[in-house]
C-alpha cells in the first residue's frame, strides 16, 4: 500500500504533501513530508506501470543533428507536394470549412470511410464504408478494440517480437500478454496451438491474437501466404480472433503486397489500418474495420473517447486522395524507402561483427539485429549514444523483459549517407563492447524491467 | 550593473542526462523570469560562443548535467572568455564530477568516505578480470556498489550482491565511461545536503531523507514523481542531522564548490554519515532534492536563483 503526504507518527505538525514554496512555517521547523504528487494513492491500478525510464531518457540526444538516429518510426515525409497538399486544404476551407471545422460522425466521416475501403482493396479487401470505424490512427483503433474486449487479467497473445506501442497500450489495460515465436514465415502456428491450449488450461480465454502480418515492427518479417491461411484455419478451429494491423503494407519494397488476412476471412477478423505511413501521420487518421457487432461497439466506445475524430483531418485527407495521385506518390516513397534498405542492409553487410545476423524485410521500416552472444542492447545504448548512435533496444517490444540480445534499426528517417555512417559508429561501439565482454567473460544477456521504447517523435 | 542582470541558462547537451538537464533549465528559467530577470534559454551547441559573446553582462546559469556541462570544459570556456557564471569553477568542477578523484580528495580532508576502488577497464584486459573481481570481492565484502566515475542520476550504477554479478555490473558501468567505481555499500538512511554560498560564508540547509518505494534511487525513482517520499528535514536525531551538515560542508569545501551544490550522504547504521558524492550541477527538476531543500528553509527558488545570478555578476 502507498502512503503519501503526512506522517502521521511525527510529533512535529506536518505540511500539505506538497508546499511549492515552504515559507516561513517551514523555517519554524516543521517537517515537510511529500511524494512531489498530490494524487499518488488515487491513481488507478493501470497507472502504476507508467514510470520514468532511464532507456526513454537516453534518446533525448537523438533529435540532435550530431546523432545518427536509427531508433524511432518516423515516416520520412519530406518528399510530400506540400503544394498540392496546401491547394487542397486551401480548397477544402473554402468550400467545406464549416463542415471540416463541426462535430461529426462518431464512426467517421462517410467521405474517407468510402476511401478507406478503395485503399483496403488493394490488398484484396472487399469491405463497405459502413464496416468502416475512423480512429485517431490505427493506434487508437488498437485502445478501442483492447477497450471492449479486454478486462484486467485478460490474456491477448502477440507474435514476439512486438510493436512497443501495442505492448503498452495492452498494458495500460492491465492485459496479460503471452508471446508466440515467429520464423522466417511469420507467427508459428505450432507455437500459436499450444499457447492457447496452454492458456486455456490455466483457466483463461485469450481475447485474441494481435499480429503484424507485413514487415512486423520490429523484426520486418512478412506472413506468407501459406502461413496467412494456415492461421486462418487454425482461428477457424480454435474459436480464435485475429486482430490483424497493417499499417506498413503498402510499402511493399520487392513485390506486390501479399493480400491481408482479412481478405481471406471476415467474421474471425478485426483489420487495423492507417495512412500514417502511406500519407503523413500528423493528420492522426487510422481505422478499424470489424464485423457489424463489434463495429458498433467500437463507435460507441469512440463516442465515449472523442465524441467523433478528427473531422478536419479526416476531410483533408479525403480531399488528398481525390485531387493527388496518390498511389504514385506510394511508388516514389518506395523508391526512397528502398534505397534506405538497401543501404543499411549494405552498411550492416560491410561493418558488423562476426556473430552478428539480421532480417532482410521486404517492406516496412524496420531491420531487426541478433547480436553476438552475450551483448546487451539495452546495456549497450548508452555506449552508442556517447558515439552519437542511437538505435531501439529489444527489450522494448517484449512484454517480459526479454530481447536483450537484439535491436531494432529503423531506416525510414536517415538518410542513406547518414544510415551508412549510423552503422559504422554502431559497429565500432559493438566491438567495444564485445572487447569488454571478451575481458569480464561472456554471460546471458539480462532480462530487464519494462522498457517503453522510444517516443513517437523520436527520429 | 543592473539590479536583475540577463541571464542565459543553458540546458541538454549531448550527455546522457539531456533530458533530466532540460527539466532543470526549464524550472530554474521560470524561476529567475519570476524573480524579475530577462531569461534566454540555450541548448549547448556550435552557437553557444556567440550566443554569450552577443550578450555582454549576461550570466550564464548551466544547469548541464553529464558530460562537458559538468566535468568543467564549458565552464573553462567560459573562464576563457570571461563571462560570468553561476556556480563552481572549472577546475572544481573537473574533481567534484569524478568520483574516482572527489572521494579520495575528501577523504584526504577528513571526511568518511566508503572504501572505493577505482578501475579503468583496459588494467582488466592487461591484468585479466578473474583475478581483479574476486580480489575487489575479498578487499570490499559484499554487497557493493558499481558505478562509472563520471555520470549522475543514477545510471549505469548498480548494487552487487553476488560476486558472479561484479562482471556485469561493471560492463553496465564502462558503457557510460571508461572508469568505473566500486565502493563498499553503505547501508542505512539516504540523506542529500544542499549547500549554499562559497568557503567559510558555505550554509547547509536541512537535510532531504529519501525513501523510495522501490528500494533503490534508481532513474525510475527519481523521475516517477510519487514514487519516492522525500522527508525535510531527514527524520533522524538532531546531533545526527548536524553531523551530515558538518560532513556537506566539509566535503563543498574539499572539493571547492561555490554558489550552490549538493552532498550526498548514507548514515550508515551506527548514525554516522558517509560521504557518497558531490554534485557540481544538481539536479533543479520538479522531483530534486535541492528545490525541497530551499522550500524547506523558507527560501525561494526564484530568489536563491536571483542572488547566485547577481553574486556571479558581481564576480566578474
Amino acid at each position: 500500500m502507498r502512503q503519501s503526504g503526512h506522517v502521521t507518527d511525527d510529533d512535529l505538525t506536518t505540511l500539505p504533501a506538497s508546499t511549492p514554496r515552504g515559507g516561513a512555517a517551514a523555517a519554524a521547523g516543521r517537517r515537510q513530508d511529500t511524494r512531489l504528487d498530490n494524487y499518488v494513492d488515487k491513481y488507478a491500478d493501470r497507472t502504476h506501470s507508467m514510470q520514468a525510464s532511464a532507456v526513454r531518457a537516453l534518446f533525448a540526444v537523438a533529435n540532435r543533428p550530431e546523432v545518427v538516429s536509427l531508433a524511432g518510426g518516423m515516416p520520412n515525409i519530406a518528399d510530400l507536394p506540400l503544394d498540392v497538399v496546401a491547394r487542397s486544404m486551401s480548397n477544402l476551407v473554402m468550400t467545406k470549412g464549416a463542415q471540416a471545422m463541426q462535430y461529426g460522425s462518431g464512426q467517421g466521416e462517410p467521405v474517407i470511410r468510402e476511401a478507406i475501403t478503395e485503399v483496403m482493396a488493394l490488398e484484396g479487401i472487399r469491405a463497405h464504408p459502413d464496416d468502416v470505424v475512423v480512429t485517431c490512427g490505427s493506434q487508437q483503433a488498437l485502445d478501442l478494440v483492447t477497450r471492449i474486449f479486454c478486462n484486467p487479467g485478460d490474456v491477448v497473445i502477440v507474435e514476439a517480437p512486438s510493436y512497443v506501442g501495442a505492448l503498452t497500450t495492452f498494458r495500460s489495460y492491465q492485459v496479460e500478454v503471452v508471446h508466440v515465436a515467429m520464423d522466417d514465415d511469420g507467427l508459428q502456428p505450432d507455437a500459436l496451438e499450444a499457447a492457447v491450449a496452454s492458456v486455456r488450461a490455466a483457466g483463461k480465454e485469450p481475447k485474441f491474437l494481435y499480429t503484424i502480418p507485413n514487415y512486423n515492427n520490429p523484426s520486418g518479417i512478412t506472413q506468407t501466404w501459406e502461413r496467412r491461411t494456415e492461421l486462418v484455419d487454425l482461428a477457424r478451429r480454435l474459436d480464435l480472433l485475429i486482430v490483424e494491423d497493417n499499417p506498413y503494407g503498402l510499402l511493399s519494397l520487392d513485390a506486390e503486397p501479399i493480400p491481408a488476412i482479412r481478405s481471406i476471412e471476415d467474421e474471425r477478423v478485426l483489420y487495423l489500418g492507417s495512412f500514417s505511413k502511406t500519407f503523413a501521420p500528423g493528420f492522426r487518421v487510422g481505422w478499424v474495420l470489424a464485423p457489424h457487432a463489434v463495429r458498433e461497439k467500437i463507435t460507441l466506445a469512440q463516442e465515449s473517447a472523442t465524441l467523433c475524430p478528427p473531422v478536419f483531418s479526416q476531410l483533408a485527407i479525403a480531399a488528398y486522395l481525390n485531387d493527388h495521385d496518390w498511389q504514385q506518390q506510394i511508388v516514389s516513397f518506395k523508391d526512397m524507402y528502398r534505397a534506405r534498405r538497401d543501404a543499411l542492409l549494405a552498411a550492416l553487410e560491410e561493418y558488423m561483427p562476426e556473430g552478428t545476423s539480421w532480417t532482410h524485410p521486404a517492406g516496412g521500416f524496420f531491420v531487426w539485429v541478433t547480436l553476438p552472444d552475450g551483448l546487451d542492447s539495452q546495456a549497450m545504448l548508452p555506449r552508442a549514444v556517447t558515439a552519437r548512435v542511437a538505435y531501439t533496444p529489444g527489450t522494448a517490444f517484449y512484454a517480459d523483459g526479454f530481447g536483450s540480445g537484439h535491436m531494432r534499426l529503423s531506416f525510414c528517417y536517415p538518410t542513406p549517407a547518414d544510415i551508412r555512417e549510423g552503422v559504422r559508429r554502431l559497429a565500432e561501439v559493438m566491438n567495444r563492447e564485445l572487447d569488454l565482454q571478451r575481458t569480464f567473460g561472456v554471460h546471458r544477456p539480462a532480462r530487464h524491467g519494462i522498457d517503453p521504447g522510444p517516443a513517437p517523435d523520436l527520429a | 550593473m543592473t539590479d536583475r542582470p540577463d541571464v542565459i541558462v543553458l540546458a541538454g547537451g549531448l550527455s546522457h542526462e539531456r533530458d533530466v538537464s532540460q527539466r532543470s533549465g526549464r524550472r530554474v528559467a521560470i524561476a529567475l523570469r519570476q524573480a524579475g530577470h530577462t531569461v534566454i534559454e540555450s541548448d549547448v551547441n556550435a552557437g553557444v560562443v556567440d550566443l554569450v559573446r552577443s550578450h555582454p553582462g549576461a550570466v550564464v546559469f548551466p544547469l548541464l548535467h553529464g558530460g562537458v556541462g559538468e566535468d568543467g570544459a564549458l565552464r573553462e570556456v567560459f573562464q576563457l572568455l570571461g563571462v560570468p557564471f553561476v556556480g563552481a569553477t572549472a577546475s572544481s568542477s573537473r574533481v567534484t564530477f569524478d568520483k574516482s578523484i572527489a572521494t579520495p580528495v575528501v577523504a584526504a580532508h577528513g571526511v568518511r568516505t566508503p572504501r572505493q576502488v577505482a578501475l579503468p577497464h583496459e588494467i582488466f584486459r592487461e591484468l585479466g578480470a578473474a583475478a581483479l573481481v574476486d580480489a575487489i570481492g575479498e578487499t570490499l565484502g559484499l554487497p557493493v556498489m558499481v558505478k562509472p566515475a563520471r555520470s549522475g542520476s543514477a545510471l549505469g550504477a548498480s548494487k552487487v550482491e553476488l560476486i558472479d554479478d561484479l562482471p556485469s555490473a561493471m560492463v553496465s558501468a564502462y558503457a557510460y565511461g571508461s572508469v568505473a567505481v566500486v565502493e563498499e555499500f553503505i547501508e542505512g538512511t539516504e540523506v542529500t545536503v544542499t549547500v549554499l554560498g562559497e568557503g567559510d560564508e558555505a550554509e547547509a540547509l536541512p537535510a532531504v531523507e529519501i525513501r523510495p518505494d522501490s528500494g533503490v534511487y534508481d532513474y525510475a525513482s527519481r523521475y516517477t514523481a510519487g514514487s519516492t517520499r522525500f522527508v525535510t528535514p531527514a527524520e533522524v536525531p538532531d546531533e545526527v542531522a548536524a553531523a551530515c551538515a558538518e560532513l556537506a560542508l566539509s566535503a563543498y569545501r574539499a572539493l571547492g564548490l561555490r554558489d550552490l551544490g549538493r552532498i550526498d550522504i548514507m548514515i550508515n547504521s551506527a548514525g554516522e554519515p558517509v560521504f557518497i558524492e558531490g554534485n557540481v550541477a544538481p539536479g533543479m527538476t520538479e522531483t530534486s532534492a535541492v528545490p525541497l531543500a530551499l522550500s524547506a528553509a523558507g527560501r525561494d527558488l526564484g530568489e536563491v536563483c536571483s542572488a547566485l545570478v547577481r553574486g556571479a555578476a558581481a564576480r566578474g
